[in-house]
């Protein structure tokens, strides 16, 4: 008898978390279905015409903050005081001294965030959906969710204490790798260790809930058919689950690369806290802020920033199409 | 699109010149031709001017209480007050922000507050094409007799050219901080030159250790107070030429007294606004060079070393024997007005208040620039009675004799000096390792700021 309360409530749970998994598991069905009643009922035309009104709102936005910017950085980037300038503006921002090594700073962070986002969010993953207990799975993915919902720069300012010595809850970490201050804790060395623990903290809990849904929707039945030909959970991990993830893991890379190669509040806010021990130019995108706002060069700026969009454009086209991220199944 | 702009701005300019020159010349015609009339009576293009006008106001938090007061005393001018971060630790929105109203062409403030003083570098040009941000204020906005009663050097960092683009709202000269009890009571003698201050260094290492003679653990003691003291030319604008020489004589002088005191570890590396310098120092300090204001920032401060009263004294500046008898600074916020204002009338009138009036010396949080203000809030301080010693003469020594050799380019002198020194140090390297790097980093920094860097 006592046993069946909480019994009752596991279930509640488990059909609660299930049901977004399994309507995304079977799309096909729910489409099949919806379009043909929806069909009967209304004209065609004015559906389309209210998903045009549904989509316009992002179109307008889009074309305000994203496409028409970016246009006005390109003709800015190719110009100088209005007149065709070729790609004297490139030059110059390669030539400046700041740009190659922020460049490289940028880059040792990504490779540190990405290895660390693919390793430890897979493996997370794993781990919870692999927890028996549904509870346990479930506040798993709670407190990993938490950091997520603070914004960068106040995650930031929650770091500036854990990061110095002298008021740290864990500084008796930071002084076991010998680090007595806070000038020390923050040192150019130590940079892309410091936001890729930070990125992380703050980013893995969203995409270790999107693995767990994409977990979910590997179908129960090729596992149990692999438990059958008895492989075991590193086994079924590494020959079914992450090859069926396949997708999502890109995903997850493209996303986190467009936003770890615009690696900006972090250094800025670390660089204001440390009052200049991190440097203001540390990152690319600072340095096309300080192009543009503290020399007044906003073609040079367009520049550094048209450069960051190729590249991280580059990058991201490897991994949709290695990825196959627009294939269908 | 950037010459739209320009075209765009350049009509509405010409429409505000021609009826500016017509009311002008309205104004001559009923006036019967007296004064000296036209847009240039300033010394540069005013707009078209309007008695009755609003003015904004841009402080910091600090100078909020001083905009309010004037506000009160001139119930016929409207006046807005806007708070921002007054560029504190040179964060630039000054200049951003009116970068950006360049660009639109118009929204710029009236009187913008500054803590930093090389914002007349850019704010005395012009920026993409726009008229200069900074008001001439000595070629008839603001009169002769006012802008003398300034302390001696007090506007030169604003001063191009012989035209002064902004007004001083503080001084914060270098002295000689000293801990008289502690001095007393070890029986030493507060140092003169610099000389002095080195050799009570390796005495104190030797029969006190723990105590300390100050700290280079902020980006602004190293450059402000230890070289700009010692003359050194490592941060020297000339037009448009900037030098930094740290294998001058000066600045080896300088280098050598860091490097000596962080070896017999009399000198920090710990900022003196950070959390553990009052934990591990606040009854350790015997002295330490430091501009004026450490005496409300830190021995004041019941958050900082907060020093009963009667302890400690300020001291004539150190100097280095056989050189001029100069000192350092560090900071001193400046007021400037837009020349973009249509209400140029009461900007002056703003700026004459808020730098001399007797409002100006109540509110003041360090030593006014203004000699009269100066000599009234140095009296009070000094009839506190909470300085030993010759608290007014030490101040007022040291804020006439600020070497004007130190330049005031576009770009700071901390920004390199944190990020190479200060973590340098820390990480056990010598001032003389570093230098080289930090003179190279300034070089750098000069030439993508336009500067010829010989």
């Amino acid at each position: 008898m006592p046993r069946h309360p909480p019994r009752a409530k596991e279930t509640l749970i488990t059909i609660s978390l299930t049901a977004p998994a399994a309507a995304a598991a079977s799309p096909e069905a729910g489409r099949r279905r919806e379009p043909r009643s929806s069909a009967r009922r209304r004209p065609d035309r004015s559906q389309t015409r209210i998903g045009y009104i549904f989509v316009s709102g992002y179109t307008v936005l889009l074309l305000a903050f994203g496409i028409l910017p970016t246009l006005y950085a390109v003709y800015l980037s190719f110009t100088k005081d209005g007149s065709f300038a070729g790609v004297d503006n490139f030059v110059k921002v390669f030539g400046d001294y700041r740009f190659l090594p922020a460049v490289a700073h940028v880059a040792v962070y990504l490779v540190f965030y990405l290895a660390s986002l693919l390793v430890f969010v897979v493996l997370l993953a794993l781990l919870v959906h692999g927890l028996g207990r549904r509870w346990l799975s479930t506040s798993y993915r709670f407190v990993f969710y938490i950091p997520g919902a603070l914004a960068g720069a106040s995650s930031v300012m929650l770091w500036l204490f854990l990061l110095d010595p002298t008021v740290s809850p864990v500084a008796f970490i930071l002084r076991g790798f010998g680090f007595d201050n806070f000038v020390q804790t923050v040192s150019v060395d130590n940079l892309p260790i410091i936001f890729t623990v930070i990125a992380f903290w703050t980013g893995a809990g969203g995409w270790i809930v999107i693995m767990y849904g994409a977990l979910n929707n590997i179908s129960g039945d090729v596992l149990e058919a692999a438990r059958i030909d008895g492989a075991g959970p590193v086994k079924t991990a590494i020959h079914i689950q992450i090859p069926l993830m396949r997708k999502w893991i890109s995903y997850m890379a493209v996303m986190s690369l467009a936003a770890g190669t615009q690696l900006f509040v972090e250094p800025r806010v670390l660089s204001q806290a440390s009052k200049g021990v991190v440097p203001p130019d540390y990152s690319i995108n600072q340095l096309a802020y300080l192009y543009a706002f503290r020399q007044g060069d906003f073609n040079g700026s367009a520049a550094i920033s048209l450069l960051l969009l190729l590249v991280a454009g580059a990058l991201s086209a490897i991994f949709v199409f290695r990825g196959g991220l627009f294939e269908r199944d | 699109m950037a010459s739209q702009h320009r075209r765009s701005r350049l009509v509405p300019r010409i429409i505000a010149l021609a009826t500016g020159i017509a009311a002008v010349a309205a104004l001559t015609a009923c006036s019967g031709g007296g004064g000296d009339a036209g847009n240039s009576q300033y010394g540069f293009d005013a707009a078209a001017q309007d008695a009755k006008a609003p003015i904004t106001v841009w402080v910091d938090s600090s100078r909020e209480p001083i905009a309010n007061a004037f506000k009160a005393a001139n119930p016929d001018i409207t006046v807005n007050v806007e708070t921002y971060d007054g560029n504190s630790g040179g964060s630039d929105s000054f200049k951003t922000k009116v970068a950006l109203f360049d660009q639109s062409g118009s929204g710029w403030p009236d009187v913008v507050f500054s803590t930093q003083q090389n914002d007349t570098s850019w704010a005395s040009k012009s920026n993409n094409g726009g008229q200069p941000f900074a008001a001439v204020l000595n070629k008839g906005l603001l009169s002769d007799d006012f802008l003398t009663g300034f302390t001696k050097g007090a506007n030169d960092p604003m001063t191009v050219d012989g035209n002064v683009y902004g007004v001083r709202n503080d001084l914060a000269p270098v002295v000689y901080w000293y801990n008289d009890t502690l001095m007393k009571q070890f029986g030493y003698d507060v140092p003169k030159t610099w000389e002095d201050y080195q050799a009570l260094s390796d005495k104190v290492a030797a029969e006190h250790p723990g105590y300390i003679l100050g700290s280079v653990g902020d980006s602004f003691q190293g450059p402000y107070i230890y070289y700009w003291g010692a003359q050194a030319p490592i941060f020297q604008v000339d037009g448009d030429t900037f030098t930094s020489n740290f294998s001058d004589p000066n600045a080896e002088k300088a280098t050598k007294l860091i490097d000596h005191m962080l070896a017999n570890k009399t000198l920090v590396n710990d900022s003196v606004f950070g959390a553990d310098f009052v934990q591990k120092y606040s009854d350790k300090v015997l002295g330490m060079p430091g501009p004026a204001w450490y005496s409300g920032a830190l021995f004041q401060n019941k958050d900082s070393l907060n020093a009963p009263a009667g302890s400690w004294g300020a001291a004539d500046p150190l100097s280095w024997s056989g050189s001029d008898k100069v000192t350092g600074a560090v900071g001193g916020g400046v007021w400037y007005g837009s020349s973009h204002s249509t209400n140029l009338a009461a900007v002056a009138k703003f700026l004459e208040f808020v730098t001399s009036s007797d409002d100006a010396v109540k509110l003041a949080s360090g030593l006014p620039a203004y000699q009269s203000a100066a000599d009234t809030w140095l009296t009070e301080q000094a009839s506190s009675g909470y300085y030993v010693g010759d608290f007014k003469s030490a101040i007022t020594t040291a804020a006439s004799s600020v070497w004007n050799g130190w330049g005031y380019p576009s770009f700071s002198a901390e920004t390199a000096y944190a990020s190479i020194i200060v973590p340098g140090i820390s990480a056990g390297k010598t001032q003389a390792d570093l230098v080289p790097q930090l003179q190279k980093e300034y070089d750098n920094q000069a030439q993508v700021q336009g500067y010829t860097v010989k």
